[in-house]
């Protein structure tokens, strides 16, 4: 017999005040953004829950939906970066000794502890025209050319006549970067979990009977931290397609994420309907990866899971 | 005092804490009662301001003044005013909308009217902005508390004489990459439409239209729409011109010699910041004591010392020296004034017009 069984009292007491929690701070405000999806604005303030459909094909329109799969082009860059970056620095951790990994996983978090708008603009700092990085390569440019010069080159100009400042800010690679600044620790974090999981003797044998390392990488390793890098994928990917302040801090003219169009209708364009059925396409593109990955968990079936 | 006790006794039976806070408030209202007779409000009020907007001391005056103990909040810009009155006015008494959103709250009945007999000091505001306003005629509704431009901020040593025209934003190529322009609807289509000949408050579909292919022709040049950081932009050496308002553009030059301010020939955004009381108001006395207090000239002159914005108090004025009443940044050049307008709130379907242009600019 099951534990709730036995005793339901206590799982009742201990179920409710989540419960309540979600309900009142989750299913709540999100079914009435949900009854506003099929509404329609009257006047300034009102809104009309008439099950309108307007909003969604509104949504529909190509201007939105290209913004949309901007987004998620985005968005899937800056995951598909974090899991290359992310992957030999979990690696690296799981490998390290014992004692030094809790340190290792305490430097990827700590940027948590850090305001992430604060972040973003020391990004920006960073980044800038006379940013830090632009700063160094002016250096080392000034080094080189003066090299140049040393050894009797200097006339050729052969690194140009002066140093012009890389523009790393305000296009889509700076929201990449940004984006992948901000969720690389979601990358890190599950694919650290698996590693730390994998049997190391795996490893030994495959390397004993002759594969090298990169064919034990991809032949051993990966196969068996997939469901670890479905989960990092999947946690970094969806905030991500949401993100609004790294777009509008580091992003160039044309950078608008589908979350900057929606923060717009819920505040300059006071058009709320609208704007819930934009957040609620947004959802639902989400639940539709997350059905996709169980869908092909499953089918490998063993009831492998991360 | 009657009411206040009681409260405090309420707070008593809930905490010790809460008891002696009431007894705090309570025995403050006595020792400020002589000074402020004007009762039937409790000694209190709640004033709903953007940041870095009042004088120095102008909050412990008044308190000094009046015995009313005031607990400012802070907004960032006037979605986030409109947003947090929307489901109800939260308890703030005094709140300071700009002009066209004081339409926009009228209409959505969500302002009470002020008491003008209550507010002696309206004597010393210059009679145009009592007259002339189009956003609240009568002033029924709000009185002027700061107002000012957006213009042209640019780097002096980049230009050989200033960008007096819209031109460099809107439609050349001259200075590509080194320019940023607003993310605001309103203003950024306004501009354009101020440069094509229009007024910025045009509602016709094929004005906004060429606005808006002019902006995305331009788009190339522009290195970034500024999310409220133009001047930041501008004083880090990222671009070399922004358009921005007059305020935030005055803060960077106070510690950058090399930056300048203009208004461009074509005209601009005039806009004024007003104070108004929001409906449900708890303290509508302190209220309307606080605004006329505002517009009292030694303090309205202390306020625009410290902000740096124009005062619309010609008594306030009269005390200011000439760094203030000759400076080009807070005070634009009569000739450029005649040509400006002031944003008018356009009614909702309007609004979604412009908020849709300003996507399909951002995605092209």
């Amino acid at each position: 017999m099951e534990p709730w069984r036995k005793a339901p009292a206590v799982f009742v007491a201990n179920l409710l005040p989540p419960a309540a929690w979600l309900g009142v701070f989750f299913v709540l405000p999100l079914s009435l953004l949900w009854l506003y999806s099929f509404g329609d604005k009257v006047g300034i303030t009102g809104i009309d829950i008439n099950w309108t459909l307007a909003n969604y094909a509104r949504a529909a329109d190509p201007l939105y939906l290209g913004i949309l799969i901007k987004s998620v082009w985005i968005a899937g860059a800056a995951t598909l970066t974090c899991l290359m970056i992310g992957l030999p620095v979990a690696l690296a951790i799981s490998f390290a000794p014992r004692h030094v990994q809790p340190w290792l996983l305490l430097l990827i978090i700590l940027p948590f502890w850090t305001n992430l708008l604060i972040r973003t603009y020391a990004l920006i700092a960073v980044l800038r025209t006379n940013g830090h990085v632009n700063y160094v390569l002016e250096w080392l440019w000034s080094a080189g050319d003066g090299l140049l010069n040393l050894i009797g080159l200097g006339g050729y100009q052969i690194l140009g006549t002066g140093f012009t400042p890389w523009s790393l800010l305000y296009n889509d690679a700076a929201v990449v970067t940004g984006l992948v600044y901000v969720h690389l620790p979601f990358m890190v974090l599950p694919l650290y979990a698996a590693l730390y999981r994998l049997d190391r003797s795996l490893i030994e044998a495959s390397l004993d009977l002759g594969a090298g390392h990169l064919r034990t990488f991809f032949y051993v390793i990966a196969p068996l931290v997939l469901p670890g890098i479905a989960s990092g994928v999947i946690i970094t990917f969806i905030p991500a397609l949401g993100a609004y302040l790294t777009p509008d801090l580091l992003g160039g003219t044309d950078s608008q994420m589908i979350a900057n169009v929606i923060e717009r209708q819920f505040k300059a364009a006071n058009d709320w309907p609208f704007g819930s059925a934009l957040s609620f396409l947004l959802m639902y593109i989400t639940f539709f990866g997350l059905a996709v990955r169980s869908l092909l968990a499953g089918r490998r079936g063993g009831g492998v899971s991360a | 005092m009657g009411r206040i006790k009681g409260v405090s006794g309420l707070l008593g039976a809930l905490s010790r804490r809460g008891f002696m806070q009431g007894a705090a408030a309570t025995g403050l209202t006595i020792t400020a009662m002589p000074k402020f007779a004007a009762a039937g409000d409790e000694k209190r009020l709640n004033f709903y301001n953007w940041d870095t907007y009042i004088g120095e001391t102008t909050l412990a005056d008044f308190t000094e003044v009046t015995g009313i103990e005031v607990k400012m909040d802070l907004f960032a810009d006037n979605d986030e005013l409109f947003a947090k009155l929307r489901s109800g006015n939260p308890g703030y008494d005094v709140i300071v909308p700009t002009g066209n959103w004081v339409a926009r709250l009228r209409q959505a009945d969500m302002l009470a009217p002020l008491d003008h007999s209550l507010i002696p000091n309206i004597r010393h505001i210059t009679p145009r902005f009592l007259t002339g306003s189009s956003f609240d005629p009568g002033r029924k509704y709000s009185l002027p508390y700061m107002w000012g431009t957006i213009g042209i901020g640019y780097r002096k040593s980049k230009f050989t004489e200033p960008p007096y025209s819209w031109k460099w934003l809107y439609d050349s190529g001259e200075y590509s990459g080194r320019m940023a322009l607003m993310t605001e609807s309103d203003e950024l289509l306004g501009m354009a439409l101020k440069y094509l000949g229009y007024s910025l408050n045009s509602t016709d579909a094929g004005q906004l239209a060429q606005a808006e292919a002019l902006i995305i022709k331009q788009k190339p040049h522009i290195k970034a729409f500024a999310e409220d950081n133009g001047q930041d932009l501008l004083a880090s050496g990222e671009v070399d011109l922004v358009m921005e308002w007059n305020g935030d553009i005055a803060q960077v030059m106070a510690e950058d010699s090399d930056i300048g301010y203009i208004v461009p020939v074509e005209g601009s955004v005039v806009w004024e910041d007003t104070l108004a009381i929001p409906k449900g108001a708890p303290h509508l006395q302190n209220a309307h004591a606080f605004i006329n207090f505002l517009h009292e000239p030694e303090v309205n002159a202390g306020i625009a010392r410290t902000v740096q914005y124009a005062s619309p108090n010609q008594s306030a004025l009269a005390l200011m020296d000439a760094s203030y009443t000759q400076n080009p940044v807070i005070f634009a050049p009569q000739s450029v004034l005649d040509k400006s307008e002031t944003l008018n709130y356009l009614g909702e379907e309007a609004t979604t017009k412009r908020q849709e242009a300003c996507t399909r600019i951002f995605a092209a």
